[in-house]
């Protein structure tokens, strides 16, 4: 029990610092890093709560796919970033108040509320014990069968943001030589040679 | 000194506030923008993750699933739009993207 507490304060404390740096790092790359880092950490408080099918995809999705885009991004643009910070000195106090403003006020929902008259072991869709059913097979047992719908919606999301992307940043230039297969495998001997009747003595022209 | 529900509701709660603040403090950079709103959609997972731990209602969990899936598929495009955008401009400040306006 002590070992929770410890790895659950732990967790909390390097995600929040982490997500901090996040917003006031100087160099960009330092920001994605820091965000691999509180993704890590978040990762191993859902495995604190219990919900390890989600932390490993968290840790998948998040560190594998969404940071390393974040930073194939920031390396590739040219950009002067320390330009871009110019002004940020001046947001900062407007910033820092709605920021405690949001804090205060989510403090003060979060100090007066209670669980009272929720049945807590119930809802629509009970979690099974955790000793008979592992976290990912009992989400899976939801997922495909009472919120199946939901999942093929993700999947058209996940479909339609990738043709999206690859229809962005595809672009054509012109001049380019580039093998054309299709037209290379179209060719016929007609096309490619031409017999030509030489006359005596006049050469081919 | 037990771990309740309250403690990982704190934690999203200055998590999600952290968010907002990076969007203020780095209004012109794009890129530190979307990774502030990544902060803010962990931390709303980390609300629906506790409540579905504390309630014993895995509806939680996998509504979690899917706001990680409309995240990922969200950062893509935008991260697309704006190497399209860097490609046109050559800048990525969020004042020249009001030219967009037409």
């Amino acid at each position: 029990m002590i070992v929770a507490t410890l790895c659950f304060y732990l967790f909390a404390g390097v995600a929040i610092v982490s997500g901090l740096m996040v917003v006031t790092a100087r160099n960009p790359v330092h920001a994605v890093l820091f965000l691999i880092l509180t993704f890590f950490n978040a990762a191993g408080l859902f495995v604190l709560l219990g919900a390890e099918f989600l932390a490993m995809a968290l840790v998948v999705v998040y560190v594998g796919a969404v940071a390393v885009l974040f930073l194939f991004v920031v390396m590739m643009l040219d950009v002067n970033f320390q330009e871009l910070r110019a002004g940020a000195a001046r947001y900062m106090s407007v910033g820092a108040l709605v920021g405690l403003a949001l804090l205060a006020e989510l403090a003060l929902v979060l100090g007066g509320m209670t669980l009272g008259g929720v049945e807590v072991s119930g809802g629509a869709l009970p979690t099974p014990p955790a000793d008979q059913v592992h976290n990912t097979r009992a989400l899976g047992q939801i997922i495909y069968t009472d919120l199946f719908v939901l999942f093929q919606i993700a999947g058209l999301i996940l479909l339609v943001a990738m043709i999206g992307a690859i229809v962005l940043t595809l672009r054509s230039r012109p001049g380019v030589r580039k093998q054309k297969i299709a037209d290379q495998l179209a060719r016929t001997p007609e096309q490619a040679v031409e017999v030509v009747k030489v006359p005596l003595g006049g050469g081919a022209q | 000194m037990s771990i309740g529900l309250g403690h990982y509701l704190a934690v999203a709660a200055v998590l999600f506030t952290l968010g907002i603040f990076g969007i203020f403090l780095n209004r012109r950079n794009v890129i530190v923008i979307l990774m502030s709103i990544e902060l803010m959609l962990l931390a709303v997972n980390i609300n629906l993750v506790a409540f579905s731990a504390y309630l014993g209602d895995l509806g939680g969990q996998a509504f979690a699933m899917f706001i990680l899936t409309v995240a990922a598929a969200e950062a893509a495009i935008g991260l697309a739009i704006l190497v399209v955008y860097f490609r046109n401009r050559g800048s990525i400040a969020v004042e020249d993207v009001s030219m967009m306006k037409g």
